[in-house]
């Protein structure tokens, strides 16, 4: 009687937790899209090329779904000793190759709760790739960042821009973020982000708390435009609200030009 | 009894609330010191760097040995890079202050350029020792004005926290001591830069030019045509179009127009209406496209540009967009100043940005494209715990801002990847760089 209760027990658990994965990742597993992956890709192809090429020893560094420099190499490399053109674009033949030579890579793919810290232990692995949960349950566990900048810096710029601008157009955001990196660049101020944008009574929404409200996802794109290079403030280190400027000297800066309602200038 | 207890309650409350406020202002009023107190030890930070610099720089005039000269143009670094720190916690943002900070710079940057030279090889030259005697009076003329400040701020206990209340204020800031004598130091600043660069110390990097460029000054239908090949379909009225202003570098004509979904801005150049920098921007919600093919979506927008040569040279995926760097390649060598930055959506392939105003200031310069070392040469200059990848040759600018043509080399050592540009014609280890585009994302744990 108790086993009796106990099987059915178990067939409701199984039948509440099991087909929900299982439908889902069945087709998945062990299958590339159907993208060309390059340098900068970031995403479950990424993950399953490098814990394939991991599994072939190309691979050394973790799992994360980055296509950085290290993936390239082991791309290339493999490219190599396959006999294939040295290009370090994986398309359609080199995943036909990775797919026949790589049998049981599934042990390298980070598992899909708790951030993907682990590298390839076995323990508690097992049941994960049974149920196939491993692949599409898993985020790359890094982003790119654009040269010299970390992700925290692009919170802190982020913040600044929405305390400063966030009612202005895009375009009058970037141009923000754009002033604050000048800055840095400029002989006249901090030479880092956070020193410039603490710097006493440079900016408003610093000295008024208003730099520590969310930022939204718009400031944070102005700040990665801007330090993806453009600068539609043409090269400017100050800008004010005429409306509200306080001092008459800011009005004597050679003018670039107005976005929104904040004047530009050197 | 109804009026005792009336009255004892009022009472208490009345004592609570003198309780409550005094404590609120003693909080205060700590706060308000500490805040007094880091301005206080910047400013005094200040005049003591100051004080010391100028000693510096007095004694590097009687030094004679260069083993002494090279330590004391570092101390001299550190010194200016300490002072610009300390006038970086200072609230002097809207005041006039940015000649006395160019000239710490400047003594900064000609301090760190003597530092590292071979002086055995290449002594200071009589220019400079000019230079560094008008420095020595500068930097004097600075000390005595700031220890003048600095001795009314301690005599009348002038306080930091006034200066910000009155530029916060919008007061008349005539009034303020030490706004007056800070006003004061940057007047004793006026006409150094002549001087210094007279006497090669200061070198202002060159404000971006334009003006090679062809063709005839466009109006505000030319602007919209032009704005509307990049746009796609937007109605001419949509465009507000504007131009820029007398302190721009370059004059530029923008083109802007705002959609509820989908707003454009676009900045072209006033002579012949080159586009300088476009942005769309909008939601982009999901990635239906690969990087691989947005890539060639990219290169279609370069094509747009006219420009011919143009090789890609990096590509990052962020969220939902890529974005894809370009250089121009000539002859097998790549021009590093040449490039143009491409934002692709990922979901559409749409163009959200692009960026060229590098490439049009940096006309292609005539380089001597014959290398006179070899590639195997050139390898040997290479620290040799490095394994080399992939190499080019390419044209960069250097430190001294100039134009350089290099072997550049593609190297690995464990799991780091640097980028290394040797000198293609003496062999100098150029520039060394470690290649690092991705991070961990720390805010993983959280979700």
């Amino acid at each position: 009687m108790a086993s009796k209760k106990f099987v059915m027990f178990a067939l409701l658990f199984a039948l509440l937790i099991l087909p929900v994965p299982e439908m889902y990742n069945s087709k998945k597993v062990h299958a590339f899209t159907s993208q060309v992956i390059q340098q900068g890709s970031v995403g479950q192809d990424v993950i399953e090329l490098q814990a394939r090429l991991k599994h072939l020893g190309f691979y050394s560094k973790d799992v994360d779904g980055v296509f950085g420099w290290s993936t390239y190499w082991a791309a290339r490399n493999f490219q190599y000793e396959f006999g294939m053109e040295i290009d370090g674009l994986v398309g359609p033949q080199m995943k036909e190759k990775l797919v026949k030579a790589s049998k049981g890579y599934e042990k390298y793919l980070p598992s899909g709760d708790g951030g993907g810290k682990q590298t390839g232990q076995n323990q508690g692995q097992e049941q994960q790739n049974q149920g196939g949960g491993g692949e599409t349950t898993s985020e790359p566990t890094a982003v790119n960042v654009p040269g010299g900048y970390s992700q925290n810096d692009i919170k802190l710029m982020a913040n600044a821009v929405y305390g400063e601008a966030r009612g202005e157009p895009y375009e009058g955001q970037v141009a923000v973020a754009a002033v604050i990196l000048n800055r840095v660049d400029s002989a006249t101020f901090p030479n880092s982000i956070s020193g410039v944008i603490f710097e006493p009574r440079a900016f408003t929404a610093v000295a008024d708390g208003q730099i520590w409200l969310t930022p939204n996802d718009t400031a944070e794109r102005a700040v990665m435009d801007a330090i993806n290079g453009m600068d539609p403030s043409g090269n400017a280190t100050y800008y004010f609200n005429p409306n509200t400027a306080t001092s008459s000297w800011i009005w004597s800066r050679p003018q670039i030009k107005k976005i929104g309602k904040h004047i530009f200038c050197k | 009894m109804f009026r005792w207890i009336t009255i004892s309650l009022l009472a208490i409350t009345i004592v609570g609330l003198a309780v409550f406020g005094y404590k609120e202002h003693q909080d205060k009023n700590a706060i308000l010191i500490q805040a007094e107190n880091s301005y206080q030890r910047a400013f005094h930070e200040l005049t003591s760097d100051v004080d010391t610099l100028h000693d510096k720089i007095g004694a590097t005039l009687a030094m004679n040995t260069r083993k002494q000269l090279s330590p004391q143009m570092a101390e001299i670094w550190r010194l200016t890079s300490e002072a610009s720190s300390d006038v970086g916690q200072l609230p002097l943002t809207l005041l006039p202050f940015n000649k006395t900070e160019e000239f710490l710079f400047d003594i900064g940057d000609f301090a760190y350029n003597t530092a590292i030279r071979d002086l055995d090889k290449e002594p200071l030259s009589e220019d400079e020792i000019a230079g560094l005697e008008a420095l020595y009076k500068q930097s004097g003329d600075i000390r005595n004005e700031l220890r003048e400040v600095q001795n009314m701020v301690l005599e009348d206990n002038l306080r930091w926290m006034d200066v910000e209340l009155a530029l916060a204020t919008n007061e008349e800031t005539g009034d303020n001591t030490i706004i007056n004598g800070f006003k004061t130091v940057e007047k004793s600043m006026d006409g150094f830069q002549q001087t210094n660069s007279e006497n090669g110390i200061s070198s202002r990097p060159d404000e971006k030019d334009l003006s090679h460029l062809k063709g005839e000054e466009i109006n505000k239908e030319d602007a919209i045509e032009i704005a509307q090949n990049w746009f796609g379909k937007v109605e001419p009225d949509e465009f507000t179009i504007t131009k820029s202003g007398k302190g721009a570098d370059i004059p530029t004509v923008t083109a802007a127009f705002n959609e509820d979904e989908r707003n454009g801005y676009m900045d072209m150049s006033k002579q012949g209406g080159y586009p300088l920098t476009v942005m769309v921007a909008r939601d982009v919600d999901d990635t239906q496209i690969s990087l691989n093919e947005a890539s060639k979506k990219a290169a279609t927008y370069v094509d747009k540009l006219e420009l011919k040569n143009m090789e890609m040279v990096e590509s990052n995926q962020y969220d939902n967009v890529g974005v894809f760097r370009f250089v121009y390649t000539k002859d097998d060598i790549r021009y590093y100043p040449s490039t143009v930055q491409v934002k692709v959506a990922l979901d559409n392939g749409e163009m959200l940005g692009l960026d060229a105003v590098e490439y049009y200031s940096r006309p292609n310069e005539e380089i001597n494209k014959q290398p006179a070392l070899s590639e195997d040469e050139a390898k040997e200059m290479i620290n040799p715990n490095l394994e080399v990848q992939e190499n080019y040759l390419a044209v960069i600018e250097n430190e001294a801002q100039e134009t350089i043509l290099c072997y550049e080399f593609l190297t690995t050592k464990g799991d780091e990847t640097y980028r290394i540009f040797i000198n293609a014609d003496d062999g100098t280890e150029e520039e060394v760089e470690t290649l690092k585009t991705s991070e961990q994302r720390y805010d993983m744990d959280v979700s």
